[in-house]
């Protein structure tokens, strides 16, 4: 990738917003970028909109949930240059593999030697998908340190997905959390559907709000709700979070929008705006949909940095970091990038 | 959170923003040759009194005219100064309030600008207040090349709140940077009732090559709709539209909702 095209030097605007907030040094900043990132910070008198947080974590999933939904098979020592990358942007989640069958999810045929083959920078986390007992103990065998359990706020989902119903599944997950305490290892509740499912079409949050509590019940450090088609809106996403926040406390829940309808950043900004400070996100916006031919996936992580940074929210990552990454993946799998920002800063 | 407008009047920007990028030296055929359906408003773009006059001979009952918040862009985009524009636009207003047509004012750059880019909420308040003053009934505020995000859209709003009426006001976000649904939402939480976009997404950005450009009707509608506001607008029919148009572009929708719902 050779330097910045010339219409994103024109742009200064955008330049301001490449540089990280905090974290590894990129670009020496000017006089200039310093008054434009003190003009970004929101006024006092701000009282017309919510409060939004001043820092958010962000979880990048892109080489399972995004990696997962890619038709191109993706050959491990390309998997683990990846996650190298992601390691160098300042991300401090990075979601690693699923220790799922491949014979479900044959992306993920490689989950041992990838866990293995990344290098673990400190002060990084590297979660990875555990649906099972058996799942759990690989990848401890590997070398994982954190993992994450899967549920859902529909009973079909969760019986077409995983082939058993919600209550089923909790038992399952409840040995593996189990497990996983005795060991010190941190494990992370997942709830899709959150938003709508692709079966039984709208899902209530009193329903979400009652698999969530029950996976923090477990011991689930924090709970990511993901609207696992995209079908929600902002006014969805706020009805919902009232419900699971009666249960759940603002700080452990996390949001996971696809973008599958073009209403992720819409819908992250209304969870920021009631106090989630959590968001996930896939570099590239990689992963398609597998309920809906043809349209896009997760939200794309640089998309995400971009309207954080512009809010004035710290992130810790590096977002020309981020777009070389996801360059480098879209090249390896052979698409190009969701992301709009990369698209407008790349030349065609 | 704030409360949303119970009702948003959506402005289709595709015809003329989206096609931009083909020739418009069809003008007078396509404002001839179009079916004018009772209650919907066919506005066009009229830069001077030339191009006024030339719509008026057209047929056109509602024009639009095109101020910047940038002195640079406005000058590389039409060779002259703010204070200028102004002037050319005055002879416009006047002419088009001597024969009862409606004027809407555009501002650009609202959120930033390629030429000089941060631009300050004070000056698009100026512009904005100048152009509803000289008598546009509307000012649609254009965030041209996308880069703004929602602090910026809200700080820009506060700003020409102070000088505009909400209910007059309405925004023109690009998606250049994916940004565009998230800073029109910020614009409804703060009362404005009037978007504008483009079927399909249309229109690429002139300032980076590759980039896509209007925020996709079918996307805003599929987000209005879900949050109950009204439109009036048949987003089946819409998607139609974007399918005609894209297959005649020989392009791919730039619209999230029309990609999930074709059926490959």
């Amino acid at each position: 990738m050779g330097p910045a095209p010339s219409a994103l030097a024109h742009c200064l605007g955008l330049q301001q917003l490449l540089h990280p907030r905090l974290g590894p040094a990129g670009p020496a900043p000017s006089a200039q970028f310093n008054s434009w990132v003190d003009a970004y910070k929101l006024p006092v008198e701000s009282g017309q909109l919510p409060e939004l947080p001043k820092y958010v974590k962000v979880v990048e999933v892109g080489p399972r949930d995004g990696l997962q939904n890619e038709r191109v098979i993706v050959p491990t020592d390309i998997k683990i240059e990846f996650i190298n990358q992601l390691s160098q942007t300042g991300l401090s989640v990075i979601e690693v593999t699923s220790f799922v069958s491949s014979r479900w999810v044959p992306q993920m045929f490689d989950h041992a030697e990838v866990m293995k083959g990344i290098r673990q920078y400190p002060g990084i986390r590297y979660p990875v998908l555990t649906p099972n007992l058996q799942g759990f103990h690989r990848a401890v065998a590997a070398g994982a340190t954190e993992i994450s359990v899967f549920g859902a706020a529909s009973e079909s989902f969760s019986k077409k997905n995983i082939n058993c119903s919600i209550e089923e599944s909790m038992g399952k997950f409840e040995e593996v959390i189990k497990s996983a305490a005795q060991m010190n290892i941190p494990a992370r509740g997942y709830v899709s559907c959150a938003l709508g499912c692709p079966y039984e079409g709208s899902i209530t949050p009193q329903k979400v709000a009652e698999v969530s509590k029950r996976l923090y019940g477990m011991g689930c450090y924090e709970i990511s709700l993901g609207d696992t088609t995209g079908v929600g809106t902002p006014g969805s996403m706020k009805r919902m979070l009232e419900c699971v926040m009666k249960e759940i406390p603002p700080a452990a829940l996390a949001v996971h929008c696809h973008d599958t309808y073009g209403q992720a950043l819409a819908n992250i900004l209304t969870a920021l705006q009631m106090g989630v400070n959590v968001v996930d996100s896939a570099v590239s916006g990689l992963g398609g949909c597998p309920y809906a031919r043809g349209a896009s996936g997760n939200v794309a992580t640089e998309d995400l940095i971009y309207m954080l940074h512009g809010l004035g929210i710290d992130t810790g990552v590096n977002l020309y970091k981020v777009m070389e990454a996801g360059d480098f993946i879209c090249k390896a799998v052979n698409r190009t990038t969701n992301s709009k920002v990369a698209q407008a800063s790349f030349s065609a | 959170m704030g409360a949303f407008p119970k009702q948003v009047k959506i402005v289709e920007v595709g015809p003329r923003d989206g096609l931009q990028n083909e020739k418009m030296a069809d003008h007078t055929e396509v404002l001839k040759g179009i079916q004018k359906f009772p209650g919907i408003n066919y506005p066009v773009l009229t830069p001077n009194l030339k191009g006024f006059e030339a719509a008026v001979a057209a047929g056109a009952k509602e024009v639009s005219v095109f101020g910047a918040a940038s002195e640079l862009f406005t000058q590389k985009n039409i060779n002259c100064s703010i204070e200028e524009s102004f002037r050319r636009m005055g002879g416009v207003l006047e002419a088009a309030r001597a024969a009862g047509i409606p004027v809407r004012g555009y501002v650009s750059c609202v959120l930033g600008c390629p030429y000089e880019g941060k631009i300050s909420p004070a000056k698009v308040a100026e512009v904005a207040k100048k152009l509803y003053s000289m008598g546009c009934y509307e000012i649609s505020l254009g965030d041209t090349i996308g880069v703004g995000t929602p602090g910026l859209m809200k700080d820009m709003l506060s700003a020409v709140m102070r000088d505009v009426p909400v209910a007059a006001l309405a925004v023109h976000c690009h998606d250049t940077y994916g940004q565009a649904l998230a800073n029109t939402l910020v614009a409804l939480q703060m009362g404005v009732s009037v978007v504008d976009s483009s079927v399909a997404g249309l229109g690429g950005c002139p300032y980076a090559q590759g980039a896509s450009g209007n925020l996709a009707t079918e996307d805003l509608v599929y987000m209005l709709t879900g949050l109950g506001i009204h439109t009036g607008v048949n987003l089946q029919k819409l998607l139609e539209a974007g399918d005609f148009i894209c297959q005649v572009l020989n392009r791919k929708t730039s619209s999230k909702v029309a990609q999930a719902s074709c059926k490959l």
